[in-house]
């Protein structure tokens, strides 16, 4: 079990998730700091996420898209706040217009991130999500859904094409 | 205790975010989610004016967050638990989004060839 604890808290709009690895805190760090893997785990399967910018020390900035069944395109940007590798990391992130300026007509979330080890060779990672709003937590959550949804018709799609008759 | 009245009230997203924007207002929420409160009382706990905090109760009214009722001589408010369950269920998606992203993480740092950028042999070579 790698997800340890969840705590949420729907009047503060907050919610900390808490996993345990076995890897070092620098191993886990670089989760984040590279590119290539940061990709192959920010977006679902159906909608891999592509970071073409990427600087995770403080006032950095981030570009990436994630790429749907359908070839459409979901851009975004992180700002990062704070920065002390291999242990602590906050960064804003949102929305972003197809030509990477921010959208600012859509919610953005603020999370922070501690890393530290607690022996036998194995880290803790705990993120803080802070929501601005409730109506923010609803759009992004309707959001998310929507990709969801796309997901699970694109993997219907993927069954039929298998099985033509 | 007498059974609580529910009124079919529409979830105003708009006014809920706003209402619930400001940290006087989502510690009264708070403290009627945990029993009904005494209007007076509430009051004793922020520092500010009887009637500053009748208008942060008068804004949470109006969002559906919390209802006012009069039992005897109080005037007593209420959380509405079904808007801060709506916050709940919309917090539980999220949740389900963090634990594939880290179920994720996880098979990646199992999976042998991915961390070319920082690899545990050049580390070795600085030791």
């Amino acid at each position: 079990m790698t997800v340890t604890n969840v705590t949420k808290d729907p009047e503060a709009l907050t919610m900390v998730t808490t996993a345990e690895f076995t890897a070092t805190p620098e191993r886990v760090w670089r989760l984040w700091e590279d590119p290539a893997q940061l990709s192959r785990w920010w977006g679902p399967p159906a909608w891999p996420a592509t970071f073409t910018k990427h600087d995770l020390r403080v006032g950095g900035r981030s570009a990436y898209h994630m790429t749907g069944p359908d070839g459409s395109e979901s851009h975004g940007w992180w700002e990062v706040t704070e920065a002390e590798p291999p242990r602590r990391l906050a960064f804003r992130d949102g929305f972003a217009n197809p030509d990477g300026s921010n959208n600012d007509e859509l919610p953005g979330t603020e999370s922070r991130i501690t890393i530290e080890p607690i022996g036998d060779g194995r880290t803790r990672m705990s993120i803080t999500s802070q929501f601005p709003s409730l109506e923010a937590m609803q759009q992004l959550v309707e959001m998310g859904m929507e990709e969801g949804l796309k997901e699970a018709l694109g993997q219907i799609d993927g069954i039929l094409a298998e099985d033509p008759a | 205790m007498q059974a609580v009245t529910t009124t079919a009230t529409t979830f105003d997203a708009d006014r809920v975010f706003a209402a619930l924007a400001d940290g006087t207002r989502r510690d009264i929420v708070r403290r009627a989610m945990a029993g009904e409160q005494g209007i007076v009382e509430l009051s004793a706990h922020y520092p500010m004016s009887f009637a500053a905090v009748q208008k942060h109760i008068a804004v949470l009214e109006r969002a559906g967050l919390v209802t006012k009722a009069r039992v005897g001589r109080r005037k007593v408010v209420r959380t509405n638990v079904e808007a801060i369950r709506m916050a709940q269920r919309l917090l539980d998606r999220y949740e389900q989004l963090w634990r594939d992203r880290i179920g994720r993480m996880s098979a990646l740092l199992d999976a042998p060839g991915t961390d070319i950028t920082g690899t545990d042999a050049t580390e070795d070579m600085h030791r």
